[in-house]
């Protein structure tokens, strides 16, 4: 397998100015949707069989209530390393690509739409033209002929990088203590750990606050993780049920020892 | 034209492969698989976005004839390759489902368009301009005692376009002057007309006056714009400073996408500019930061002035000379103290009461930290935080950038407050040093290039003035009032006959003044703006219109009574890629269509994609554009339609032997129309433009110069004796030679030329950083190692650096001031070489004051604290009686400011592009939670806002980023709406009521630019 490429969005740099999101469309050659209204300058809500990219806004304020930041993050299909829409697709249409990226065989995909719920991050959508899921593929034509993806290449603050996963997290790692030195005391990288949640995730992120803050997941799992971690859980709640019946007993007991 | 094999290789894959190579990461190791690319077999061609003014170099991918992909140009130094929003969504100008590809004609009250065939189209549309030109043209009035020639026609307006090509302005202002035309205008009226006399009166030249790529070399960077979502792909040199540890303090009445970007978001009250910058001056001057050696030496703060001049610090509000009775100021006391030789006399050490800098002093010592937290809304320690950064950057080691745009222009004290702002960035000595400089953000593509050619009422291509008839009714009279005594502009008379003979040719001659008369001659200054046309043709005094890449039915000031004017005409003329508002004012919804007789005739025209030219971006640099593709079914470019009609006009008078009709037939207009839709040959305009000899010339000793027809390689060697014709001086030296075009060169930035010298052209003569003598202190050495640009080497005895010099190249640091020749008047040490003593000017001759002084907007929450002068006394009000009603504070309570966003243009190409009108829901006002709460709004609930001249809907966007201000200790909410919304356009998103029916008809008394950002309004929530 050839050397792992990755996407690095860096927040800090991000103006919001949603080029990757438009750029996207150019070069995949998206459909347009009516916008809805959600009460920000996002549109859309969440990512949709024609928005594979999606730049999301937060205002953040202070205890005062005075706005103290603006979150700005381009959002995108994160190509885990673990895969959970890749796990949960029963055809085979969905494959890792040799660089690592993670995509959808249109012609294979029977449009089940497990995938749908199998990924933690809402990226894969189901398009009713043609039946099929369909998400970001990092411009699987583009990267295949030595051009990096439209967002990125489009991004006009270089907050998108595109390139070996290697390389990136070097990059990455020293943005962070530049941001540190600089008083971003919560500067963080998300997803960049290989050893972490999903085993890594190939678009990785810089962000300037908790994920919360930005609406990622703080520890992302994977649903079909989640089936047994659920039934541990079950089978544990059943016994803590069990247990507590049992000390309310023995302290009701107690009590009426007193 | 076409590409030569040399750009194909450049242009085709070789262009892809250095994407990759100049992109983040080099993924030439990686084999490529048998992926299909649909570019890889596409032609590129060289293209420039037709968006905003950063001017970002596309790529325009073509297969079979067909645009497949447009992107960035990996190679663009001041892009990168990047793009965005607008940029990026370029192919949908040119794939659209709503490209009008067909003409369209619209009767007298006819209720529905019919299609007609071009050249009907053509024939009648030249008939109309003959017959309205006819019946309105004045040829002679009596001035005084004389009769002089005018050669004035009132009757029509002609819209030139800030979106189209310089060849193409440059041909309208031809043709347009040439029938007689002084209602002539481009939208850079309403954008930045305030930028030219603020930067000109204070450097020398009206334009930014340094580069892109270099604003990441400051230590400070203030925007006082949005400069994040107006000019993103600019906005990278920021975000690299900023990455380097350089502090961005924005200023802003709103909080932003830039504000998220920087340090310090200062909010600022609309409209109150001056009262900040006049803030930082007094801050600079009292706590000693300003940068003496540079003030001393370059800049006029030790000359004298006359005693008899008074500033609003001695007179309440007003400088001397003010006349209330014709609301105008005489200006015979704002005069320097002059010695023997006619020089005014100087104060090196600053310290004489009468000197510029102590006047200066004594003016903004008003203007105090808390004046400033009064007036503005910013709190007092906030604006001591800010001053101490921002004047911290000054000095030999460090420089601070500023930008601005609309906020300080749209203001009927807009020329003053970029004026105050230039004088804030020359008192710290950041003018014509790396990462200084003031960036004039301009919004559309070429807002610079219109400006430059001079579609605009009051002057001529190169920035002559179009002239008047009072004082100017003979080419001797006109050349003796407009060529001043020193610096460079005592060249004018070479390039007005130089002018004059690119347009009237042989029929210009030294016996005719060089056909001087044929040149329309305006009644008066206070006349045929884009502001008073408009309401010419409400009042049917203009009767004939030509609009051209402009939707004034949305982009004016006034606009529901400007739609009006539109169809009150007698015959309008458009020219666009869309339907747009003013194309179908006759069918506004809510109107009878039947109620309109103007006769509209709709031409299809082509984007950038489509056509030959250059576009000149906001750091003077023209890039040309090469035609990728045919423009579909009737649709052409803006230049076959000049060229036609007049080739057209001039077939209608070819009988004439009425000496009114003189300009018209003897204007050279030879443009070797090509193919079948007679596309002019674009090169042969600007050749035009660049200058050639139009006879052999031969230097002293009679050896050969110039063979006749050669083109000129500099504007130096333009002549006043009619050998010489250039279209326009500045950009002379862009076609040096035969077939060599510099606008389309695109070298990447080589090591150690990081303003990449080879990548387009920019006037003047590709001086990148212009006024960069000042670089250099007096003895021609750097002021720092770090801040170095250009120095005098004194082996080579020349000027030599990193930039081209904006210098006599040979004149030693010492050189005494030239008595004679090209740079008479200019010394060794005179940095400003356009001003008329060489030096950069805090004192200068502006209509409404020599010095910036705060008035109030018009319309306006609190009475003037400075003064008892409330409003700038000489701007303009518009009489148009219940048209333009004012609003006070206690009908509308509320403070609006407009503005556009990242994702939207003018209203004319975004709304019908669907992946721009797919990324805001619909039209919307944003409001504070505080007063959202008052008045009972959510976030979501349509709200109705009016103003005095107009109501309109919109959905409340509620969010903290909009603050109140404490205003004369009184709280003011302000209530921000974005522009772009009209009745026409792609999707539901895209239509909505219009923002400018709420502005007012009121002017800035040097440009007539509208007050759009400082308004009063109320705000209902709709039951």
């Amino acid at each position: 397998m050839a050397r792992t490429l990755a996407m690095f969005t860096d927040v800090s740099l991000c103006i919001g100015c949603r080029a990757c999101q438009v750029a996207c469309k150019q070069w995949n050659q998206l459909a347009p949707e009516e916008p809805e209204w959600t009460g920000t300058y996002q549109n859309h809500h969440h990512f949709t069989d024609k928005s594979y990219r999606l730049v999301r806004f937060f205002e953040e304020t202070d205890d005062k209530g005075q706005i103290k930041q603006w979150h700005m993050m381009s959002d995108v299909c994160k190509h885990c390393a673990q895969a959970g829409c890749l796990e949960a697709c029963p055809t085979g249409a969905i494959y890792r690509t040799e660089y690592g990226t993670v995509n959808i065989n249109q012609d294979i995909c029977n449009g089940c739409r497990y995938c749908v719920s199998a990924c933690p991050f809402g990226v894969v959508a189901f398009n009713h033209d043609t039946g099929t899921a369909t998400k970001c593929t990092f411009c699987n034509d583009r990267i295949h002929n030595g051009l990096g993806p439209a967002c990125a290449k489009a991004c006009p603050t270089q907050s998108i990088k595109f390139g070996f996963r290697d390389d990136l997290a070097v990059v990455a790692k020293k943005r962070i203590d530049e941001l540190k030195t600089l008083g971003y005391k919560d500067a963080q990288l998300y997803g960049e750990d290989s050893s972490g949640d999903l085993g890594g995730l190939n678009a990785f992120f810089l962000l300037l606050g908790k994920p919360s803050v930005y609406g990622l997941p703080e520890k992302p799992k994977l649903p079909q993780r989640n089936v047994v971690v659920d039934s541990l859980l079950s089978i544990g709640s059943a016994l803590v049920v069990a247990l507590g019946g049992l000390v309310a007993f023995r302290g009701r007991g107690g009590q009426g020892g007193a | 034209m076409s590409l030569s094999r040399r750009d194909f290789l450049r242009y085709g894959m070789a262009a892809a492969s250095s994407a990759a190579a100049s992109g983040t990461i080099d993924l030439s190791p990686v084999e490529a698989a048998a992926t299909s690319l649909r570019i890889k077999e596409a032609k590129a061609f060289p293209g420039v976005c037709p968006y905003c003014a950063v001017g970002c170099a596309q790529l325009i991918y073509v297969k079979d004839g067909k645009i497949v992909d447009i992107e960035g140009d990996p190679d663009a130094p001041h892009t990168e390759g990047a793009l965005c929003p607008k940029g990026s969504s370029t192919y949908q100008l040119s794939l659209n489902e709503r490209r009008i590809t067909r003409c369209l004609y619209r009767a007298p009250g006819a209720t529905t368009w019919d299609e007609k065939p071009l050249d009907w189209m053509m024939a009648e549309i030249a008939q109309r301009v003959k017959k309205t030109r006819d019946a309105t043209f004045v040829e002679k009035v009596r001035v005084g005692a004389r009769d002089v020639t005018v050669n004035r026609c009132e009757g029509i307006a002609w819209l030139g376009s800030s979106v189209l090509d310089n060849e193409e302005n440059y041909l309208i202002a031809k043709l347009s002057r040439g029938l007689g035309l002084v209602n002539l205008e481009n939208s850079a009226r309403l954008c930045h007309s305030a930028t030219v006399p603020a930067l000109g009166a204070t450097f020398g030249r009206g334009a930014m006056t340094t580069n892109l790529i270099d604003v990441q070399h400051a230590d400070v960077i203030m925007p006082t714009s949005n400069w994040a979502e107006c000019h993103p792909v600019s906005y990278k040199w920021v975000m690299k400073a900023k990455e380097r540890g350089a502090k961005i303090i924005h200023v802003d009445p709103r909080f932003t996408r830039t504000s998220a970007t920087a340090d310090i978001w200062v909010p600022i009250r609309s409209g109150t500019n001056i009262v900040f910058f006049g803030g930082l001056i007094r801050y600079a001057i009292e706590s000693k930061k300003y940068f003496h050696d540079y003030v001393v030496a370059y800049t006029n703060a030790s000359l004298l002035l006359d005693p008899q001049f008074k500033t609003p610090t001695d007179l309440d509000g007003l400088f001397s000379g003010f006349n209330p009775a014709i609301r105008s100021y005489d200006q015979s006391t704002w005069k320097f103290e002059l010695d023997a030789d006619g020089y005014p006399k100087k104060d090196p050490t600053l310290r004489d009461t009468n000197c510029v800098f102590q006047r200066l002093r004594q003016h903004y010592s008003r203007y105090t930290p808390e004046m400033v937290e009064r007036v503005c809304g910013i709190p007092k320690e906030l604006f001591l935080k800010v001053a101490d950064i921002y004047c911290s950057a000054s000095g030999p080691d460090k420089t601070a950038t500023a930008s601005y745009a609309l906020q300080l222009n749209q203001s009927t004290n807009g020329v003053q407050q970029i004026r105050a702002l230039c004088m804030l960035q020359l008192i710290l000595g950041n003018v014509g040093r790396p990462g200084g400089g003031v960036v004039a953000l301009r919004g559309h593509s070429n807002v610079q290039g219109a400006t430059d050619f001079g579609t605009l009422y009051h002057m001529l291509p190169g920035y002559p003035a179009e002239p008047l008839q009072g004082p100017h009714p003979t080419l001797t009279d006109y050349l003796e009032k407009t060529t001043p005594k020193g610096g460079y502009w005592v060249n004018n008379p070479k390039f007005v006959v130089s002018l004059l003979k690119a347009w009237w040719g042989p029929a210009a001659t030294k016996e005719n003044d060089y056909a001087y008369d044929y040149l329309p001659k305006r009644e008066k200054a206070d006349a045929y703006s884009h502001q008073h046309f408009t309401i010419g043709m409400l009042q049917k005094k203009v009767k004939g219109f030509i609009c051209m890449g402009q939707n004034p039915a949305v982009d004016s000031p006034n606009a529901k009574m400007v739609r009006q004017g539109l169809r009150n005409l007698e015959w309008m003329v458009v020219v666009d890629l869309f339907e747009t508002e003013t194309a179908s004012a006759w069918k506004e919804p809510g109107i009878d269509p039947t109620s309109s007789q103007v006769e509209v005739f709709y031409i299809p025209g082509a984007p950038a994609a489509e056509k030959d030219g250059s576009i000149t971006n906001t750091m003077r640099m023209a890039q040309w554009h090469v035609k990728a593709v045919e423009p579909p079914g009737e649709a052409r470019s803006d230049a076959a339609f000049i060229v036609d009609l007049g080739n057209r006009v001039k077939a209608l008078y070819a009988a004439s032997k009425a000496k009114k009709d003189r300009p018209v037939l003897d204007l050279v207009w030879d443009y070797q129309p090509q193919g079948p839709k007679r596309e002019p040959t674009m090169e042969l305009v600007l050749k035009e433009c660049n200058g050639y000899a139009t006879e052999d010339i031969t230097d002293k000793d009679g050896a050969s110069l110039y063979k006749k027809a050669e083109p000129l390689k500099t504007f130096g060697h333009l002549r006043d004796d009619g050998s010489t014709a250039c279209g326009n001086w500045i950009y002379g030296g862009i076609y040096p030679e035969e077939g060599k075009n510099l606008a389309l060169r695109r070298e990447k930035a080589k090591a150690g030329d990081y303003l990449a010298h080879g990548w387009g052209f920019v006037w003047p003569a590709n001086r990148r950083i212009i006024y960069n003598r000042a670089s250099a202190d007096p003895s021609g050495k750097p002021w720092s190692e770090k801040k170095k640009l250009i120095w005098w080497d004194a082996e080579q005895k020349k000027w030599v650096g990193n930039d081209v010099p904006d210098f006599p190249g040979t004149m030693a640091p010492d050189a005494p001031r030239a008595k004679d020749g090209p740079f008479k008047g200019v010394s060794g040490t005179d940095a400003f070489i356009m001003n008329p003593h060489g030096l950069g000017q805090f004192f200068a001759s502006i209509v409404d004051g020599p010095f910036p002084e705060h008035y109030e907007p018009f319309e306006s929450p609190t009475h003037n604290l400075l003064s008892k002068v409330q409003n700038n006394p000489v701007a303009k009000v518009y009489n148009v009686g219940d048209l333009n009603k004012l609003g006070t504070p206690d009908r509308y309570p509320y403070i609006l400011t407009t503005y556009r966003l990242t994702e939207h243009h003018a209203a004319g190409m975004s709304r019908h592009v669907p992946w721009l009108s797919e990324l805001f829901y619909g039209h919307f006002a944003e409001i504070g939670p505080e007063m959202a709460k008052e008045l009972g709004i959510q976030n979501g609930d349509m709200v109705t806002v009016e103003t005095p001249r107009a109501k309109i809907r919109v959905r409340a966007l509620v969010t903290e980023r909009i603050k109140p201000f404490m205003i004369n200790d009184k709280k003011v909410y302000q209530v921000g709406i974005p522009w772009h919304w009209g009745y026409q356009g792609v999707m539901k998103s895209a239509r909505g009521d219009i923002t400018n029916d709420l502005v007012a008809s009121l002017g800035d008394p040097t440009t007539f630019i509208q007050e759009s950002k400082a308004l009063l309004c109320n705000v209902r929530k709709e039951a």
